[in-house]
């Protein structure tokens, strides 16, 4: 398929997917909230304490993602090539300048975070400014800039939000079942009580785990979403499939990443993991290189 | 009765969506072409140091060095869109001249400033050619807009028009020759 078609898919299947995640989310809120008796203040508590635990991620995710891996702010002249490169995808992307870091790793990767353009950072590693050249470097970036023009991390944020959302309710709801409380009121509420009871249980258990996977497709979505505009950026897919290549090459991972930094980096960067079985790949946050480089070069 | 109120309702808010969405795809578009004029304007102002640095090396080159001070000039003073074009134009091709010419003067180039000059007049190219990129992309989005289905009813009775892209002039479309 070509950029623009790849663009638009992507868009529509991230759309997709969070409408089926809100659905998700009201179905077992709904049960949960009729297994117990409870009303719908149940629900608002819950996603208050969602919101409120996982908004400070998503406003400070800039400052905490460089603190946690160690990365060094530069101006132009520690690095002209580099800040050259940034600032003019930056003009052809029609967002302003955003600031640019490095860490210090000799795995080849890079990231960009911030809740929106005006507060954006890309950080890359020693490493891929090592083994990349100017135009593997550019498709790069170009993809990096992108998360930041498509809002992905406020998208990513906001699903964040919705699991915690989950996650609580999940916990909630187990806690009630144990400890007792709830309302039983006359026979007939009591019986399709019993039937949310015995569901509510089931979801109590599978729900955080299918939302993390759901959690974990938009951030694939988003990544193939990345690669193409990157590549209607530069106007070159060539250029990030060969940088992905020369990434996929090189087994090493990168120190300072954590599980929950690891969607942030352009190739996942706990390394070492082989496709195997497909279900394997419903937990990755990226999708697989060969797939990615593939689609680039196809367009 | 009720439901006439509530169509007209509608097809108001209709046009008014339609009107916000095409006026700030054009204000876009607007802000784009300015944001041209910005890298043009660096170019603008490396070129003295240029001269600067050129006269010291190129004594010979005298014709040169004047013809880019003139056209840097005509740009100045240049008050519509085509005489700013034409300008501009004067200006690409007497720098492209001057680099090509400055292959002869081994100490030219190897002098510091005029490499420094010669990276960021390149650097300002690609950054010039990028924010025609990017304008192109605020007409294209624009454009669309205006002709597909729904906004498409409303937008010539609001007075839209389509937008032009940025092309490359014949002239530019030829390929290079240098000449020493």
């Amino acid at each position: 398929m070509n950029i623009y078609s790849a663009i638009s898919a992507n868009k529509w299947k991230t759309w997709l997917v969070m409408s089926l995640f809100i659905v998700f989310i009201t179905t077992i809120a709904f049960i949960f909230s009729r297994a117990l008796g409870y009303g719908d203040a149940f629900i608002g508590v819950a996603l208050i304490f969602a919101g409120i635990s996982s908004f400070g991620s998503y406003y400070f995710s800039d400052q905490l993602v460089l603190a946690t891996v160690g990365a060094q702010e530069i101006e132009k002249k520690d690095n002209p090539e580099l800040f050259r490169i940034v600032e003019n995808l930056a003009i052809g992307d029609g967002i302003p300048m955003p600031k640019i870091y490095i860490m210090n790793d000799p795995s080849p990767n890079a990231f960009a975070t911030g809740r929106d353009p005006k507060h954006a950072v890309v950080c890359v590693t020693t490493g891929i400014l090592d083994r990349l050249n100017k135009a593997e470097l550019e498709g790069v970036i170009a993809h990096e800039l992108s998360h930041v023009k498509n809002f992905d991390t406020r998208l990513m944020g906001i699903v964040a939000i919705l699991v915690g959302f989950v996650a609580i309710l999940a916990q909630m709801f187990m806690n009630n079942l144990w400890w007792g409380g709830g309302r039983r009121d006359d026979e007939e509420r009591g019986n399709s009580q019993a039937i949310f009871m015995i569901v509510g249980i089931i979801f109590a258990i599978l729900s955080p785990i299918a939302a993390s996977l759901i959690q974990l497709a938009i951030s694939r979505k988003r990544e193939y979403l990345a690669d193409a505009s990157g590549a209607l950026l530069t106007r070159y897919p060539e250029g990030l499939a060969s940088a992905l290549e020369k990434i996929a090459k090189d087994p090493r991972p990168v120190r300072g990443a954590s599980n929950a930094t690891a969607h942030l980096f352009i190739a996942n960067p706990f390394k070492g993991k082989d496709a195997g079985a497909w279900f394997a790949g419903l937990f990755d946050t990226h999708p697989p290189i060969e797939d990615r480089i593939r689609i680039l070069r196809n367009m | 009765m009720w439901i006439a109120i509530v169509i007209i309702a509608a097809i108001l808010l209709f046009i008014w969506a339609s009107y916000n969405s095409l006026i700030t795809a054009k204000i876009r578009i607007g802000e784009a072409l300015s944001q041209i004029d910005v890298q043009l304007k660096r170019r603008t102002d490396l070129i003295p140091n240029l001269v600067e640095t050129v006269k010291g090396y190129a004594k010979h080159e005298k014709e040169l060095l004047t013809d880019i001070t003139n056209a840097r000039t005509s740009l100045m003073k240049a008050g519509s869109l085509e005489e700013k074009a034409k300008a501009n134009n004067a200006i690409s091709d007497t720098l492209k001249s001057l680099f090509a010419v400055s292959e002869n003067y081994p100490q030219l180039k190897a002098n510091e400033n005029f490499l420094q000059l010669q990276e960021e007049l390149s650097d300002t190219e690609n950054k010039i050619a990028y924010a025609r990129q990017f304008y192109n992309s605020t007409v294209m989005d624009f454009n669309t807009k205006l002709q597909v289905f729904p906004t498409m009813i409303f937008g010539n009775m609001l007075g839209f028009k389509p937008a032009e892209f940025f092309a490359a002039t014949e002239e530019e479309k030829k390929s290079v020759k240098v000449k020493f």
